[in-house]
């Protein structure tokens, strides 16, 4: 099917790659600041040590964002027909955005963090002007409406072809009688993304212009809590479409090295109905301390976050392990960063779901535990499942230098994100500029981490980047 | 809690990662897919049942006693705390360690996180803390001591300094 996409759609992808490489770079940098400042070894004001906390977040959920949309859009555009100057306005709208939040953090001195967390833009007791937060609520729009219409044409292309967003689920298959081959596997994730990322999206754009208004016209507010449900509501959706995203690229690009095709049998199309559900209701588990909640929707975030866990571990990796086993592959770089994937989202899910408990929330949330918990499926999850994809596309299935990479990747990534599980048990509250000095062992560890993760990452994109000019030709 | 939580977390992403592990070095031995399947279409509906046969328990046993407080409690003792940016005004800051206490949270600017931590600087409890909303937080302190109150969640660029201290003082002082 390699065939099937043109070269400008190529081309396309490998744009949104290359900006997706080099960004995630100088945000891991920023990333790597942040933990050594927490540890002391470098002193910097604490209005700074924000800012570069609201840039490394917005910024990495964007570059997740556009990893998972660009191995969506390469993969489904083998089954349906989508639009290249779609997919291209979306990348013009994120860098448009990027500028802008840029601009609004390093230069207005905009420090919201990427929750944005409604009234916070309006009142920053004196940090930064009201301008600068328009800015940089008006770039995540901007960026927001890239995807939404990024979504609207895999949409449209989607329900060309198949009628239907329940047959492109593969309802007939699993609900009805129908012998006819389900959906393959990148369509049924790709409509699952289609449902819960325009919801989250729509979500998002309300409540980024309710808090635009808000700045502009400080009389006109809302219900602080109806605020934060928005916002947790599009955070969570959007963050975790990344993931659903992304696996494409594992039921695409491992079977080539199993020789096994993944298929859409009944307990897959299960698990990605359930998904789609799950994914859209589960977002109360963010608020358990948000006390004046209805207790329902807490029991619900709860329960919904313990059932979350079945689709990812009982059926995507344990299908990955059921593909894998006694196959008789060989481990090219495309093949070992997609297999590490699958095992960083569910080895992630464990201590979310730990996290979910309505009983434990009350002793971690906000404590490091959560960046320990959002790192491991992002870090270790969509961050290779997108640099697999890159090995695939640049058809490099690595040398010598690709598999210290990888170790260095692993030893880096897995110590990074335990230092921060390991401080979420010690209290250690997250988003804290200065830690106190019983806390600073711990943090330097985790900088050590971050610089050896860096190193492997860094290795990776200039392998990507020098192989690029050569894949763009092809 | 918290070691209770790291414990079981960390223990299962050493088995997840042991199932990862065994499969990778199993790989490159060749076997016909459909006998892989089948074995392991048993396994995962194995699987499935553990998970779920665990789950139901484990919620309904962390699910009988929530932290929420459905009313506020005549006999308790009130401590009022507002949060701004970027300090907690705090009444009273001195209470009785045995008897139950309500924490009365809100906010003035921004939503901030009402977080007690002991003097071992381990959290106990936490609720948020909203502009225009009251949330009442329930705590029995077990033992007289100096505790800490900081703000978990992310108000601005003071939120790390934003810290007070309360005073639990034994019964019947």
């Amino acid at each position: 099917m390699e065939n099937v996409i043109s070269k400008g759609a190529k081309q396309s992808v490998l744009g949104y790659l290359a900006t997706a490489g080099v960004v995630l770079l100088l945000l891991m940098v920023f990333g790597f600041v942040m933990r050594a400042a927490q540890a002391g070894g470098l002193d910097i004001p604490a209005e700074i040590f924000y800012q570069l906390m609201t840039a490394h977040g917005i910024g990495m959920v964007g570059i997740a964002g556009m990893c998972g949309a660009a191995i969506m859009w390469y993969f489904l555009g083998q089954y349906v027909k989508l639009s290249t100057p779609v997919f291209l306005l979306n990348m013009v709208l994120f860098l448009i955005g990027v500028v802008m939040i840029l601009g609004a953090v390093f230069i207005g001195g905009f420090a919201g963090a990427w929750t944005f967390l409604y009234p916070l833009p309006a009142n920053s007791a004196g940090a930064w002007e009201d301008m600068a937060a328009v800015i940089h609520l008006s770039g995540v729009l901007i960026i927001g409406v890239g995807f939404l219409l990024f979504h609207l044409d895999t949409g449209w292309a989607i329900l060309k072809k198949y009628g239907s967003l329940g047959k492109a689920l593969g309802w007939p298959q699993l609900f009805g009688n129908s012998t006819a081959d389900a959906p393959p596997p990148t369509v049924v994730a790709s409509t699952m993304v289609l449902i819960v990322n325009v919801l989250g999206l729509v979500s998002g754009a309300s409540i980024l212009v309710i808090s635009i208004v808000n700045i502009l016209v400080p009389e006109f507010s809302i219900d602080p809590l109806l605020g934060k449900n928005m916002i947790f509501f599009f955070g969570h959706v959007f963050i975790n479409a990344t993931l659903y995203m992304s696996v494409i690229a594992v039921y695409e690009i491992l079977p080539r090295y199993t020789g096994r095709p993944w298929k859409s049998t009944k307990p897959f199309l299960l698990a990605w109905t359930c998904s789609t559900v799950f994914v859209v209701i589960v977002y109360p588990h963010h608020l358990l301390m948000d006390i004046n909640m209805p207790t329902w929707m807490a029991v619900m975030g709860q329960i919904i976050s313990y059932l979350s866990g079945l689709p990812i571990l009982v059926v995507t990796a344990f299908g990955a392990l059921a593909y894998v086993h006694r196959s008789g592959m060989t481990w090219g770089m495309p093949a070992s960063l997609l297999f590490l994937a699958v095992f960083g989202w569910a080895a992630g899910v464990i201590p979310a779901i730990v996290d979910g408990t309505i009983v434990v929330n009350l002793v971690l949330h906000n404590t490091q535990w959560v960046p320990g918990h959002f790192h491991t499926y992002l870090l270790l999850g969509v961050i290779p499942m997108a640099l697999g994809f890159m090995y695939h596309i640049t058809d490099n299935d690595g040398n010598g230098l690709d598999r210290a990479a990888f170790w260095a990747f692993v030893v880096g990534g897995f110590g990074f994100i335990f230092t921060f599980l390991w401080a979420g048990k010690e209290s250690v509250p997250r988003r804290f500029a200065e830690h106190q000095s019983e806390w600073m062992g711990v943090d330097a560890l985790g900088a050590v981490f971050a610089a050896l993760t860096i190193l492997g990452v860094a290795i990776f994109a200039i392998r990507f980047l020098t192989r690029l000019g050569q894949t763009a030709k092809g | 809690m918290q070691e209770i939580a790291w414990n079981i977390s960390l223990w299962l992403m050493l088995v997840l990662a042991a199932a990862f592990i065994y499969v990778v070095m199993k790989s490159g031995e060749k076997a016909e897919a459909a006998e892989v399947q089948n074995s392991a279409g048993k396994i995962r509906s194995a699987l499935f049942w553990i998970l779920l046969v665990a789950g139901v328990p484990i919620a309904m046993v962390t699910l009988t006693d929530l932290p929420y407080a459905a009313q506020s409690d005549a006999s308790a003792q009130i401590v009022k705390a507002e949060g701004s940016q970027f300090n907690w005004d705090i009444s009273p800051t001195t209470i009785v360690a045995g008897q139950p206490v309500e924490f009365h949270v809100t906010a003035i600017d921004a939503t901030h996180g009402f977080a007690v931590y002991d003097d071992t600087m381990t959290l106990l409890t936490q609720t948020q803390a909203m502009p225009e909303y009251t949330n009442i937080l329930k705590y029995t302190f077990a033992k007289a001591g100096t505790y800490k109150v900081l703000c978990l969640e992310y108000c601005g660029s003071g939120h790390h300094v934003m810290s007070e201290e309360i005073t639990v003082v034994a019964g019947g002082n």
